[in-house]
């Protein structure tokens, strides 16, 4: 048999399998919603460096006792109220916060517990002797631990702000110590330094421009790497699968008619995804649009023999979805498509080292996100054909005995 | 079914040559330690009709999926035409089809579109595949559901449906696992008759696997008893039932109009006659022996003037034959099915099988 009629007879059911899936109505539908959901999901839930927070409760929680000026005999808490003078006025600006009042730490847990408030702002008791006597004052925010998300927001947010209110107080200290300076140069006195991010191609960076190419090497390599033990499997239990194996063909025909079905599947929700992306998600393509799919593809290739060796082992629908389960959760999470490796424990960046789909999703992140070519990925690229190549090596004679049990 | 014969006539294949076109030897199939199928061997003549008999579990399925190349011989072998159906199983598979038990075909795929489907596999040009697509269409009168998805089909249809799927590739050998399972008596009586149809008319050699004793009774020209994986008897019908009321017994119910005990006398009288019980008032049981049985017995009543109303000859059946072999009723005997790896079974499909 040669490898025309091969080919020949994959392309049959790998078009027999998309017709099937075009007729199944709430399945198309899914394959679009699916990525729509994911992206959405993924991109809001961990929101990039440009968000700002709006409006979040906080309590104030102000204990200063204020300084006892023994010579006049008064009592000043003039450096708290400037603090809260300030606070007040950066935030009737930007709206960031919805200030409350709270008296003690006690209450300030009772209306946590409660989701009054999202944290709180101490000031403490010494916090006006302090800065009176010359001394550093001393601010606490008090974050929900419970949602480490909004605490660390929370706690970004108010030391900028801290930041900013400290920054206005030196200047005018400058101003006091030394009146030679021009007034032009008191923020250079207090920060000397000023600190400006560039990226290397233009445009804000965005978390859905790190998800994005990651996602889209997922989907398209996981879809053949799960869809094809399913398909078959279902075809297994069917019965359906007899009809194939009857007909004089080669078996690799049946596996890479499969395989072929499942990809044009995953491309296209691989395209669905990239259309949302910069569509919906403004995600800029700087790369080739050709290597893109290239390298989905590659990333296809290097997973089918995965796929064959999975189908080799799922007797049924049931496992083969088990598997697809168990397998997809730490690829999914190890192989940097949501999250970065280099933030990662070593011992896990050293396990993401193995995942083909890590390999994947950097190239392709590199080529959408920062226009590389193939010199670039080059080594990706050998690491994605070396793990292809053994993978189908190991996988096809299993398969070839798996058929005729 | 149609009568209108559709089907291609191959004129150059006679009805049963003797040559045979399947030779069985030695074929085992083990499922780790399970034995399903222990060491058979049979030949199939060309042109026959192949019966394999024998309760569920008894590996009916599994020695039609070895022959099928669907399942690997664990040893032994067999050929198909002439080729080893482990070497050249390619080749077998040109020459065969199959109707399994579960129906092959994609419910979201119309009737045309499966067909076409599935015949495409075998490389036909395409205006023969269309062209005999819609003949077996119209055989089996579904011309006017040709652009329906299966899945909306009934029971009857789909098992036709799944008939003629076999037989795109007009097979010199079709194999039949169980094809009247779970349909009502008229649906069966048609697949029957097509089946003997294809068989008259192809002279397509058929092996047909079934439980039931009346589709191997009507359909089979020799059966083969499976039980425990082994086949117990193997020969025609008739045959097999001579097995077990030793020689050449013939047990005759007549119905004599004019019934006197002169005429049961020179019925005694016959040579061939062991026995005879008056029933009633005008029937007559005979138990008789001999080639000659029939006539001599009614050589002798009409001899003394008697008038044969009716004339029955009360065969053994397959059923008492089962029993006599097996030591066991056909559906005791469904103790254990053969944990097939690749064919789980859920309930709710419309052909599963009730255990």
């Amino acid at each position: 048999m040669g490898a025309k009629d091969l080919f020949s007879h994959s392309v049959r059911i790998a078009w027999k399998d998309l017709t099937e899936l075009v007729r199944n109505r709430l399945g198309l539908v899914l394959l679009i919603v699916m990525p729509l959901f994911m992206m959405a999901m993924i991109g809001f839930i961990y929101p990039s460096s440009t968000t700002t927070i709006s409006n979040m409760p906080v309590a104030l929680v102000n204990q200063d006792q204020g300084f006892y000026n023994t010579t006049s005999g008064t009592n000043s808490t003039i450096p708290s109220q400037i603090f809260i003078g300030y606070l007040e006025g950066i935030n009737d600006q930007a709206h960031m916060l919805i200030l409350s009042n709270a008296s003690t730490i006690a209450d300030v847990k009772n209306k946590v517990q409660g989701g009054e408030i999202d944290g709180a702002i101490l000031i403490p008791s010494d916090f006006s002797s302090s800065i009176i006597s010359g001394e550093q004052g001393n601010l606490t925010i008090i974050t929900d631990q419970s949602n480490p998300t909004i605490a660390a927001t929370l706690e970004a947010a108010l030391s900028a702000t801290f930041d900013q209110i400290g920054t206005a107080i030196a200047e005018g200290n400058v101003q006091n110590l030394n009146a030679t300076v021009p007034a032009n140069n008191y923020l250079a006195f207090v920060k000397p330094y000023t600190i400006q991010t560039e990226g290397v191609v233009s445009g804000n960076p965005s978390y859905f421009n790190f998800i994005a190419p990651g996602i889209m090497a997922m989907t398209v390599m996981m879809s053949v790497m799960t869809g094809l033990p399913v398909a078959i499997s279902k075809e297994k239990e069917d019965g359906t699968m007899d009809g194939m194996m009857v007909a004089p063909i080669d078996r690799l025909s049946v596996i890479l008619g499969k395989a072929l079905g499942q990809t044009a599947r995953g491309l296209l929700q691989g395209f669905i995804i990239m259309g949302l992306a910069v569509g919906l998600f403004a995600v800029i393509i700087h790369g080739n649009i050709l290597l893109v799919v290239g390298l989905l593809l590659l990333g296809v290739f290097s997973f089918v023999g995965l796929g064959i060796v999975l189908t080799s082992f799922a007797k049924d629908q049931e496992t083969a979805q088990m598997m697809m389960m168990t397998l997809m959760f730490p690829m999914m999470f190890l192989s940097g498509v949501m999250f970065p490796i280099s933030q990662m424990p070593w011992y896990m960046q050293d396990i993401s080292k193995f995942l083909p789909l890590t390999y994947a999703s950097d190239a392709l992140r590199k080529v959408m996100v920062l226009g590389a070519g193939i010199p670039d990925i080059s080594t990706d690229l050998i690491i994605l054909i070396a793990f292809g190549v053994v993978m189908i090596a190991i996988a096809v004679p299993l398969f070839q005995r798996m058929m005729t049990r | 079914m149609s009568n209108t014969s559709v089907i291609e006539v191959n004129n150059n294949v006679t009805k049963m040559s003797d040559a045979p076109i399947i030779e069985v030897k030695n074929l085992t199939k083990m499922f780790n330690d399970f034995v399903a199928v222990d060491s058979i061997s049979f030949d199939v003549k060309k042109g026959e009709i192949f019966g394999l008999l024998g309760p569920n579990g008894a590996g009916k399925s599994t020695t039609l999926r070895m022959l099928s190349t669907l399942a690997r011989p664990t040893k032994g072998t067999a050929t198909i035409g002439g080729y080893d159906i482990i070497k050249d199983d390619t080749e077998v598979r040109k020459l065969i089809g199959i109707v399994s038990e579960k129906m092959i075909m994609y419910n979201r795929l119309t009737a045309r579109e499966n067909l076409v489907f599935f015949g495409s596999l075998f490389n036909l040009p395409k205006d023969i595949l269309n062209k005999r697509i819609d003949d077996l269409l119209e055989l089996v009168q579904l011309t006017k559901w040709k652009n329906a998805q299966v899945g909306t089909f009934s029971t009857g249809m789909r098992q036709r449906m799944n008939v003629i799927r076999a037989l795109l590739n007009m097979p010199q050998v079709l194999f039949l696992d169980e094809p009247t399972l779970g349909l009502d008596p008229q649906s069966s009586v048609e697949i029957r008759e097509f089946v003997k149809k294809l068989n008259r008319e192809n002279g397509t050699t058929i092996i047909v696997t079934t439980h039931m004793m009346v589709d191997a009774d009507l359909l089979c020209d020799r059966i083969g008893i499976m039980d425990h994986a082994k086949i117990v008897a193997l020969d025609t019908s008739t045959n097999l039932k001579k097995t077990i009321s030793g020689a050449d017994t013939t047990i005759l119910k007549l119905e004599i109009g004019n019934l006197s005990p002169q005429i049961v006398e020179a019925i005694r009288a016959c040579k061939c006659v062991d026995a005879v019980s008056q029933e009633n008032s005008t029937q007559l049981k005979v138990i008789s022996h001999g080639q000659e049985a029939f006539d001599s017995v009614i050589d002798g009543v009409r001899a003394a003037d008697g008038k044969i109303n009716s004339m029955e000859n009360l065969q053994p059946t397959l059923e008492d034959v089962f029993l006599h072999i097996t030591g066991h009723q056909v559906r005791d005997s469904a103790d254990q099915k053969i944990p097939m790896a690749t064919h789980r079974r859920f309930g709710s499909q419309p052909q599963g099988r009730i255990r």
